[in-house]
């Protein structure tokens, strides 16, 4: 495996009025290729900012953001949002899907970034949404449908223009057990048929055994637990 | 990566469609943009209409006499008796066909318009021979003068021009009576251009106005003369009459209808950017509910362009749907308003007061513009919208 994240002396801190919030001061970290890394902490540690910065959505105030070799830190604005295009899928806790857009028109919206044919992009669509099992519900308005089901159109939109990576800020935070695990299971299987690399935020232990490992974040340091199932 | 074009319109497809959606918000703008537009709209139609009254200038040594008070003819009344009084009064110049002098009476009739095919007010001025000699500029272009005694009127230019039906020789129907156009005149442009007129003995016996008239023009023997007229009127006490120059007539509605306008300019330009703020206030409320929607765009990959071009779009949509039902409330209310509808001191503006294509591609202009300054700014936030916000828990 090959080193497709690397974090160099990150410091990442808020100025709030005249306080200045220091998140982190020296963050050192790397996630290989093909990895799934679950990442929990107390709430306020910092977890979403650093899920912001691995995205591009967010920038370090000082250090280095190094992907396959490439440094995304000093990236333009719009140069990250390609960037983001190319190698990057987001799943939220929220879901956000367009709630005027069918699933089928929410999975197709990072295709409207490519050069791939309305032919080609229906294609695709059909086959992210049967990787999650709606294929049945592709004309439904996410109003229509479960929370589950959202989230599952969700992920296939982020999967359908087929990126490296997957980035979840506690994806099942908003889901029952049992439509978490189901969630879940397709994240790993994500992971290892698919080779995505996954990291996810999450406060749910039960949830982080799907990764294939966890780094708990206090304080602005990493302290990394065994290797899960 | 794919062209800007495609996220660009599917951005604005996604706002425009989810506008049904976000009615309230919708329908603010709309109405601020309608609002503006009307209102503006109403503004030029009433200064296009106070053009025709403030290019007529006047002259000095004829003058008019009013029942004391009255601001305008509609709401003047003169009798046979003072008609006589003022024919052989002092300074009131005569020749050997006698007195030059006309006195007059004005009834409003309706006409079929040409451009909108609805019905508006015309001026019928019922007036004595001398009165087209003693109006400056007026001829005769077409045709001849009526032949006192008959049903027989001659039409100002500009009716000819904007409404239906009043061709030379062809016979026109005002409730029961029916006369004949044998003139057209022109009088350079004045509002006089705007009437029919007739024989004022005609218009009394068919409109029951008995021996009454409205006013008197009364041609002075010299401009100095004016101050022996007044006074011949003060010491009759049978006389409670004004007397005023031609050309003070003039002047004096001028200075009202100016007033008018600097009033109506003043409130359109305060209306129009309350307006606005309130379309303003929208847009930036749309930006807000739709900040998650967004912001995940942007974490997808949209480009912030697509961002601010989904907003302008949205508002000058919503601005361009205002226009038309702004121009379509002003048109309804405005086009061919006449002088029982805007009351007797404008009697003669009202005529002109109509909306013409021209006004509506103004109104045009002004939606545009409502658009692009409503929506530029919220769009410009659209485009800074940190994409961090889309892994806010409002989502
Ligand atoms: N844009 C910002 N401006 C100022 N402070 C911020 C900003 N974003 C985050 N913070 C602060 O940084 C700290 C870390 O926030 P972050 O959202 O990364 O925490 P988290 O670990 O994801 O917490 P949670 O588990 O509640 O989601 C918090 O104290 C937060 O208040
Ligand atoms: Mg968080």
């Amino acid at each position: 495996m090959t080193a497709l994240f690397d974090l160099k002396k990150v410091a990442k801190s808020f100025v709030k009025g005249k306080e200045k919030i220091s998140i982190f001061d020296d963050l050192n970290m790397t996630i290989e290729e093909g990895d799934f890394v679950a990442i929990m902490g107390p709430s306020g540690s910092g977890k979403t900012t650093l899920l912001n910065m691995l995205g591009g959505v967010d920038q370090p105030t000082s250090g280095e953001v190094w992907f396959a070799g490439e440094r995304i830190d000093s990236l333009s604005e719009g140069n990250l949002a390609k960037w983001r295009a190319n190698n990057v899928g987001f799943i939220f806790q929220f879901y956000n899907l367009m709630p005027m857009l069918n699933a089928a028109r929410n999975v197709e919206l990072p295709l409207l970034l490519t050069k791939l044919s309305g032919k080609q992009r229906k294609k695709n669509v059909e086959t992210a949404l049967t990787l999650v099992e709606l294929a049945d519900r592709a004309k439904h308005m996410p109003s229509e449908m479960s929370g589950g089901q959202q989230q599952r159109v969700a992920i296939a939109r982020a999967i359908v223009s087929d990126p490296k990576l997957l980035l979840c800020d506690e994806p099942t935070g908003d889901l029952d057990r049992a439509t978490a695990d189901e969630i879940l299971k397709t994240l790993q299987l994500l992971n290892e048929k698919f080779n995505k690399t996954i990291v996810m935020v999450t406060h749910d232990p039960a949830a982080a055994k799907y990764a294939k490992r966890t780094l708990h974040l206090d304080k602005g340091e990493f302290v990394e637990e065994g290797m899960a199932a | 990566m794919g062209s800007v074009f495609s996220q660009t319109m599917a951005v604005i497809a996604m706002n425009i469609r989810s506008l049904p959606q976000r009615i309230w918000m919708s329908l603010a703008m709309i109405l601020a943009s309608a609002v503006v537009v009307a209102i503006l709209l109403a503004f030029l139609a009433m200064a296009k209409g106070f053009e025709a009254t403030l290019s007529s200038a006047g002259s000095d040594d004829v003058v008019i006499f009013m029942r004391e008070g009255s601001a305008a003819e509609l709401n003047s009344v003169i009798s046979r008796d003072q008609v006589n009084l003022i024919e052989v009064a002092p300074g009131v110049m005569s020749d050997a066909n006698g007195p030059v002098t006309s006195a007059e009476l004005y009834v409003v009739v309706d006409g079929i318009k040409k451009s909108s095919n609805t019905e508006a007010n015309i001026p019928l001025r019922g007036i004595q021979e001398r009165g087209i000699t003693m109006r400056d500029n007026v001829t005769i272009t077409a045709g001849r003068m009526f032949t006192p005694g008959t049903n027989e009127l001659i039409v100002g230019a500009g009716i000819l021009q904007q409404f239906d039906g009043f061709e030379l020789n062809a016979n026109v129907r005002f409730g029961k009576n029916v006369w004949r156009v044998v003139g057209v005149f022109s009088s350079g442009g004045n509002v006089f251009e705007s009437e029919l007129w007739a024989d004022a003995k005609v218009l009394q016996s068919l409109y029951n106005r008995g021996s009454s008239y409205q006013t008197m023009r009364a041609q002075l023997t010299s401009p100095g003369a004016l101050e022996t007229v007044r006074a011949y009127v003060e010491n009759d006490p049978r006389l409670n009459l004004d007397v005023q120059t031609e050309a003070n007539y003039f002047a004096a509605q001028g200075k009202q209808l100016g007033y008018m306008a600097i009033f109506g300019r003043t409130i359109s330009i305060v209306m129009a950017l309350g307006a606005i703020a309130g379309a303003l206030n929208t847009m930036y409320t749309s930006v807000a509910e739709r900040s998650a929607e967004i912001a995940t765009l942007r974490a997808i990959g949209f480009s912030s362009l697509s961002a601010f071009a989904g907003t302008m779009v949205e508002a000058l949509v919503l601005a361009a749907m205002g226009g038309v039902v702004g121009s379509v409330c002003a048109f309804m209310l405005f086009d061919g308003l006449n002088a029982s509808t805007l009351g007797g001191s404008f009697t003669q503006v009202v005529f002109s007061f109509e909306l013409s294509p021209d006004l509506f591609r103004q109104g045009a202009g002004f939606a545009l513009a409502i658009g692009l300054i409503s929506g530029f700014f919220p769009a410009w936030r659209a485009a800074r919208m940190p994409v961090v916000a889309a892994f806010s828990k409002v989502a």
